[in-house]
This record gives C-alpha cells, sequence and structure tokens, in this order.
C-alpha cells in the first residue's frame, strides 16, 4: 500500500462510485415502493373483518419477521432458480426478497398507522354513506400515512442501509464499486472511509429531515 | 320514518338497550335526553345501523336496518348524521369535507357539489371560510360544517348525538340557532341533547332514558308540565338547577 491518503482517487473514480450509487438508490426506491404496496395490502387483511384472512395476513408478517434479510435473499437467489428450472438474476432476485421482506415490516407500520385514525371518523365516513372501500380510501388511509411519514421514512434508511448486502449475490451497487476499486488500486482506506461517510451524510440528512416532519406534525 | 320495535342491547354481560320503542314521524323533532350512560347515544346509533343491536326491528322509511340483505352505505347516504366531536375530515378543506360523500355516493358532478357545498356554507354562515382546514376552526364553526355536511346529502332525516356538548359555551347558540332553523323548516330529526331550551323551542315530543330503558316518551308540554315520572323529575332538576 503506497502511503498517505489519496484523495485523488476518491476523485478519480466518482463515475464507477455513482453507478453504483445509481444501483444502490434504484433499489431502495423500488423496494421501498413495492414494500408500502404490498405492506398497505397485508395491513387492510390484518384488520380485515374476515378470520382467515388476518390470520394468513398475520403468519406471512411473522414469518418474514423472524427471518434474517440475508437468508430470504439467498433463498430467492439460489433456491427460487432451483424450483422454477432457470436463472432469476441477481437484480430480480434480489428485489423480490427485498419486497417481501420489507412488505413485513411496512405492514406493521402502516395497520399501526390506520388504527391511529379514530373510530368516529370512520363512523362519519359510515355515516355519509360511504362503503368500507371508500372509507379506506378517502377518509382513513391518508390520514393514516401523514400520520406515519415519519416511521415510514425511517424504514427507508434503514432500508437504504440494507441494500448493501446485494454485494452477496453480486450485483455492483455503492458499496460493491468502492471495494472493487479498493482491491483493484490497492486504497482500502480511502475507498472505505468514502463509502462510510457517504451512507453517513446521507442517512444523517434522512433523519434530519424525518425529526422536522415530527415536529411540523406534532400537534 | 323512523321506527324502533323493542330494540336490546348488549356489550358482552352488559344490556346498554332495553327494549325500547318509539318512532319519530316526517317532520317531527323528538329530543332524547337522560344521564350519562344511559344509552341514547347508542340508541340513535341504531338508527342508521352504526351500532348494531341483537334484538328488536329498526325501520327508516320502510327499510329494516338491522336486515342483513339492507344495503346499508345507500341507507345512511339518506340519513344525516352529526356527532359530539364534529368528526370533520381534516386532512381536506372545508369545502371538500361536504364535497367528498355528493361525489363519491350520491354521483354528483365536482361543479354541482360545490355550488351545493357553497350555498349550504352559506346557509351556516361559513361562506368565507370553503378553502380552510377543519383545524383551522372553532368548534361552533366546525359544528356547523359537520351540518352543512350532513345537509349536502339531501337526507330524509338528521341524527343528532349531542352536538353542542363538546362546545365552550359561547358556541353553544351558533349550532343550536341552525338546528332551530333546521327544525322549523321541517326537517324530520332526533336530537340527542341536554340543552332543555331547544326541546322546549322546537320539541314535537321528548323521550327521556334510562339505564338502557326509555322511561317516558311525551309530547314536550306534557314533559316539561307537571306530569312527568320521578327519574325525569329528578334529571331536570338536576340539570336546570342554575
Amino acid at each position: 500500500m503506497s502511503g498517505g491518503f489519496d484523495l485523488h482517487v476518491i476523485y478519480q473514480n466518482i463515475p464507477v462510485l455513482w453507478e453504483g450509487m445509481q444501483m444502490t438508490f434504484l433499489l431502495t426506491i423500488l423496494a421501498i415502493g413495492g414494500g408500502i404496496l404490498g405492506g398497505t395490502i397485508l395491513a387492510l387483511c390484518r384488520l380485515a373483518p374476515f378470520r382467515w384472512l388476518s390470520l394468513v395476513a398475520g403468519s406471512y408478517v411473522n414469518f418474514f419477521r423472524s427471518m434474517p434479510l440475508i437468508l430470504v435473499i439467498f433463498w430467492f437467489y439460489f433456491l427460487v432458480p432451483f424450483i422454477l428450472g432457470r436463472p432469476v438474476g441477481g437484480f430480480y432476485s434480489v428485489l423480490i426478497a427485498f419486497i417481501l421482506f420489507e412488505a413485513a415490516y411496512y405492514c406493521e407500520i402502516i395497520r399501526a398507522g390506520i388504527s391511529s385514525v379514530g373510530r368516529g371518523q370512520v363512523a362519519a365516513g359510515q355515516a355519509l354513506g360511504l362503503t368500507y372501500r371508500q372509507n379506506m380510501r378517502y377518509i382513513v388511509l391518508p390520514q393514516a400515512f401523514r400520520n406515519m411519514i415519519p416511521v415510514l421514512l425511517t424504514q427507508a434508511i434503514v432500508l437504504f442501509q440494507d441494500t448493501s448486502l446485494v454485494y452477496v449475490v453480486g450485483l455492483h451497487d455503492f458499496l460493491v464499486n468502492a471495494d472493487i476499486v479498493a482491491n483493484r488500486d490497492n486504497r482500502l482506506l480511502e475507498m472505505y472511509t468514502t463509502v462510510a461517510l457517504v451512507y453517513f451524510v446521507l442517512c444523517l440528512v434522512g433523519s434530519m429531515g424525518v425529526r422536522r416532519l415530527q415536529r411540523s406534525y406534532a400537534l | 320514518m323512523i321506527e324502533m320495535k323493542q330494540v336490546s342491547k348488549w356489550y358482552g354481560e352488559f344490556q346498554v338497550l332495553k327494549d325500547c320503542t318509539t318512532r319519530v314521524e316526517k317532520g317531527e323533532v323528538v329530543v332524547v335526553c337522560g344521564p350519562s350512560g344511559s344509552g341514547k347515544s347508542t340508541l340513535i346509533k341504531c338508527v342508521n345501523g352504526l351500532e348494531p343491536f341483537q334484538e328488536g326491528v329498526v325501520t327508516v322509511d320502510g327499510i329494516s336496518v338491522g336486515d342483513r340483505s339492507t344495503n346499508l352505505p345507500k341507507l345512511r347516504a339518506h340519513i344525516g348524521m352529526v356527532f359530539q366531536n364534529f368528526e370533520l375530515f381534516p386532512h381536506i378543506s372545508v369545502l371538500d369535507n361536504i364535497k367528498l360523500a355528493q361525489v363519491k355516493v350520491l354521483g354528483r358532478s365536482d361543479d354541482e357539489a360545490a355550488t351545493r357545498g357553497m350555498s349550504l356554507l352559506e346557509r351556516v354562515g361559513l361562506a368565507e371560510q370553503a378553502d380552510k382546514y377543519p383545524a383551522q376552526l372553532s368548534g361552533g364553526q366546525q359544528q356547523r360544517v359537520a351540518i352543512a355536511r350532513a345537509l349536502a346529502m339531501d337526507p330524509i332525516a338528521m341524527l343528532f348525538d349531542e352536538p353542542t356538548s363538546a362546545l365552550d359555551p359561547e358556541m353553544i347558540n351558533e349550532v343550536l340557532d341552525v338546528m332551530v332553523e333546521l327544525a322549523k323548516e321541517g326537517m324530520t330529526m332526533m336530537v340527542v341533547t341536554h340543552e332543555m331550551g331547544f326541546a322546549r323551542n322546537v320539541a314535537s315530543r321528548v323521550i327521556f332514558m334510562d339505564e338502557g330503558r326509555i322511561e317516558e316518551d311525551t309530547t314536550k308540554d306534557e314533559f316539561f308540565g307537571t306530569q312527568r315520572g320521578e327519574r325525569a323529575q329528578l334529571f331536570l332538576s338536576k340539570i336546570l338547577h342554575h
């Protein structure tokens, strides 16, 4: 290893790091979107008046919350192609794993959010003749999501960090690209420090945003 | 218009309504009063099926509320309800509160709903608040918006569940004024309230409830006259003390 802290190597490799960061962002955004969609459906099932439906959704949530994320990723990367008899590809297998895993967590957040909307609001919607679906869509869910924004964002930050686990399936995200450069140019110190700083700053900005939101929504 | 026959309801072991029978004719204003926990709010919520009941029959305009085949949302769309805590939708503007069900339930166009909404806001004296959010309004104003929201559905009857109980004293009259006007126009109303002035002024009949039972169901004059039962007498003496 050549001595000193070489900023030049970081500067030189910005394009490849940015490419990795785009993968990280893409995975994070798709997983959040899919996770919230799946989580909303799961939460509605858990709160549904049909016992069997809430039981199925509840089991799903409990199952995925008891699994380490890395195991879910392995499962979809190694076993699903084996079952299907054809490769799924790193990106899609990881994306599906993230969405299924995150949906379980988002479900619990969204369920709490829905429960935070008062009984009186539901009754008011009912009294106006809204059906269950209309009541959920126009009255309950908009308020629930407003109440949930801080927690949803916190979960998004955690997810953003967790996407770095994709290195196990060989996807080139921010961390993996930095690692490749680090080993190729023998600049471990510079690269790992840069990665740490970037994650730190992005997550810090994110959680400061969450705190601001919490203050402005607090009554 | 509204008919209740031997309605009983239990919360687990506890019986909240005992064999309640009464009726409200078209154009009548019936005031329901009684001590807290006597079941009056529960009774009024049985009328539009917000509270299920185990025994008895409730019909509104000939339609049975408790019947499983009844389309409850459709029935409720024609029965206005005003709640103790207003229950305006906090995430949308005042005008949107009034428009929402008109558009989504009655299928009115956006313009039609807005026109109707504005004319009702005008009527309750709040046209200039149309674009504000509910939290920016005082309690009295919010309750008047809630009344406008219910009226926008062109209801055949209006239910009021303690509409002034959550209000500061100086705001009670602005809400009662709207209700009195409504009563004088011939709206069929069932009103749970302790406002005996309102009852004296516009009620056709007064129902007195105690421990889940309808103890008295008489004309206003009889109720405020001397022909009144011991419990109702005691209740009135308590709330009219000062």
